[in-house]
């Protein structure tokens, strides 16, 4: 399991992505996709919304568990992924890349994310 | 006795195909190998290979066996031919399920009671106080045996490329003695997924020669190795109960819609006779709660504890919940009271994290094959 190292990672296990126009994409790591096992419902924030860093922004339900999704950043919903909202197995199959779950526009400079090599050795502890 | 999860003699293997390994009734075991809903679909359409090692074993000897297992358990055991199993329970004195259970007639005087796995000492000290006076023997068992299953409509062609055992004519609910790819078995055509297949009881340094033979034998049938995850979603599915969610020591197989293993015309008394009795007229009379099955319309999964709502008030709670695979849609089993337990009962729904999601009520099982 391989971390891109031009994220940045929460001990939430979210990943970030690099600002473009003050906006970053946010998903969860193959780690905790993997840990949930077979997602089958994103309840997502929506566009708008203002979520808050180590805050619950919504729901990500699995065969066995649900899990709270937590925002690794405070700032404003642009956009979510409707394509993870119709399905939900993307989280697990892309979750770096077509599993990305929601865009926001970055109010407040994220303080205590991990580097990709920090979150790996964070993940395996 | 040690915290430590107990593994099957399959620890190495499962963690050789990268199981993800859950703690489960004290056992370290498969929750799921890749994804568990690829794993349930190929229970349904293909065919599955599950390591039930955990499951507890206790053999019941002896000219008094039948009588013994007649008055310690609520079903008429002594009726059960040989070769043939059972599905029953056993009660307390108050008619409180102890644990629900598979008993299999090995031979005239010897039979084979297969527990839960967090039941089997529960069920083994209680088998052996009620021998009293009975000429029969019990016999704590769980260390002979691994138990390995094969599940899903491929499982006869898979299971008859590796035995010369007459499958065709073991029927459901039946179980021989036979050999499986060289290994010694008890083959028993019995499971907990709503699909054929088979169980194979073999001594667990035979459980690895076995599970690799099966796998091989499976191979273009497409059989995968299954954890338990997907085994949960199947037996919801096809509406069977598991002990600590709809089967609990607070009610008698009549609350939880069983009454039929409860055999009043048996010879000689049994444990929790008079219990059931007064049960058996409540739940035909005045049924407290009933157990239902549940769809959701929405996507949001009920999961066990969640109160069951109707008109603003708690009417119920959800014993097991899950997003079904096959259905395409989350799924409950659940207590519901009376009044709200018709099928196609409206305005029902379950509260989710303080949501109330609307839910159809349906009577059970949610799924059954096509024979």
């Amino acid at each position: 399991m391989s971390n891109p190292q031009q994220l940045r990672y929460s001990k939430e296990h979210e990943w970030l992505s690099t600002a473009e126009d003050g906006v970053s994409t946010v998903g969860i790591t193959e780690f905790a996709a993997n840990a949930l096992g077979d997602v089958v419902f994103a309840q997502l924030p929506e566009v708008g919304d203002t979520v808050t860093a180590g805050e619950t922004c919504g729901e990500l339900e699995s065969t066995k568990s649900v899990s709270d999704l937590y925002s690794p950043v405070t700032g404003e919903v642009t956009e979510i992924n409707q394509n993870v909202v119709d399905d939900p197995s993307l989280v697990n199959s892309a979750p770096f890349e077509g599993g990305w779950l929601f865009k926001v526009r970055i109010g407040e400079e994220p303080g205590d994310l991990l580097s990709a090599d920090e979150y790996a050795e964070f993940s395996a502890n | 006795m040690s915290n430590a999860p107990r593994r099957t003699a399959l620890d190495a293997l499962h963690r050789s195909l990268g199981a993800t390994m859950t703690d489960f009734a004290g056992w370290d075991m498969p929750l799921r190998y890749g994804s568990e809903r690829d794993e349930h679909h190929a229970v349904r359409t293909r065919a599955g290979l599950f390591d039930l090692s955990h499951m507890g074993e206790i053999t019941v000897t002896g000219p008094g066996a039948a009588a013994l297992l007649d008055y310690a358990l609520v079903g008429n055991i002594g009726s059960v031919g040989t070769g043939r199993a059972r599905y029953t329970m056993i009660c307390r004195e108050d008619g409180g399920i102890l644990d629900d259970l598979i008993v299999y007639r090995l031979g005239e005087t010897e039979y084979m009671v297969v527990a839960n796995a967090g039941n089997a000492q529960i069920v083994l000290d209680a088998i052996t106080e009620r021998s009293a006076g009975f000429d029969a023997e019990v016999r704590d068992d769980r260390d002979a045996y691994a138990l390995i299953a094969v599940q899903g409509p491929e499982s006869p062609g898979i299971l008859k490329s590796v035995t010369d055992a007459d499958l065709d004519g073991l029927k459901y609910y039946a179980g021989l003695p036979g050999t499986v790819a060289g290994v010694p078995a008890l083959i028993a055509r019995t499971g907990y997924t709503g699909e054929d297949g088979f169980e194979l009881f073999v001594a667990p340094e035979h459980a690895e020669a076995l599970w690799q033979a099966l796998t091989e034998a499976g191979r273009d049938a497409g059989l995968v190795p299954c954890g338990l995850s997907c085994r949960d979603t199947l037996r919801l599915e096809a509406g069977m109960p598991l002990y600590g969610h709809e089967l609990t020591t607070a009610l008698t197989p009549f609350d939880a819609g069983l009454g039929r293993v409860v055999k009043f015309d048996k010879a000689g008394d049994f444990v929790g006779r008079e219990a059931l009795a007064a049960a058996a007229e409540r739940a035909e009379s005045r049924p407290p709660r009933k157990l239902v099955g549940l769809i959701a319309q929405g996507r949001r999964v009920p999961r066990a504890g969640y109160p069951v709502v109707a008109g603003g008030e708690v009417i119920g709670e959800v014993t097991s919940g899950a997003p079904s695979p096959t259905l395409g849609k989350p799924l409950a089993i659940a207590y519901v009271d009376a009044a709200h337990s018709a099928p196609g009962t409206e305005g029902v729904g379950v509260d989710i994290r303080g949501a109330q999601e609307p839910y159809d009520v349906v009577a059970l099982p949610f799924y059954k094959r096509r024979k």
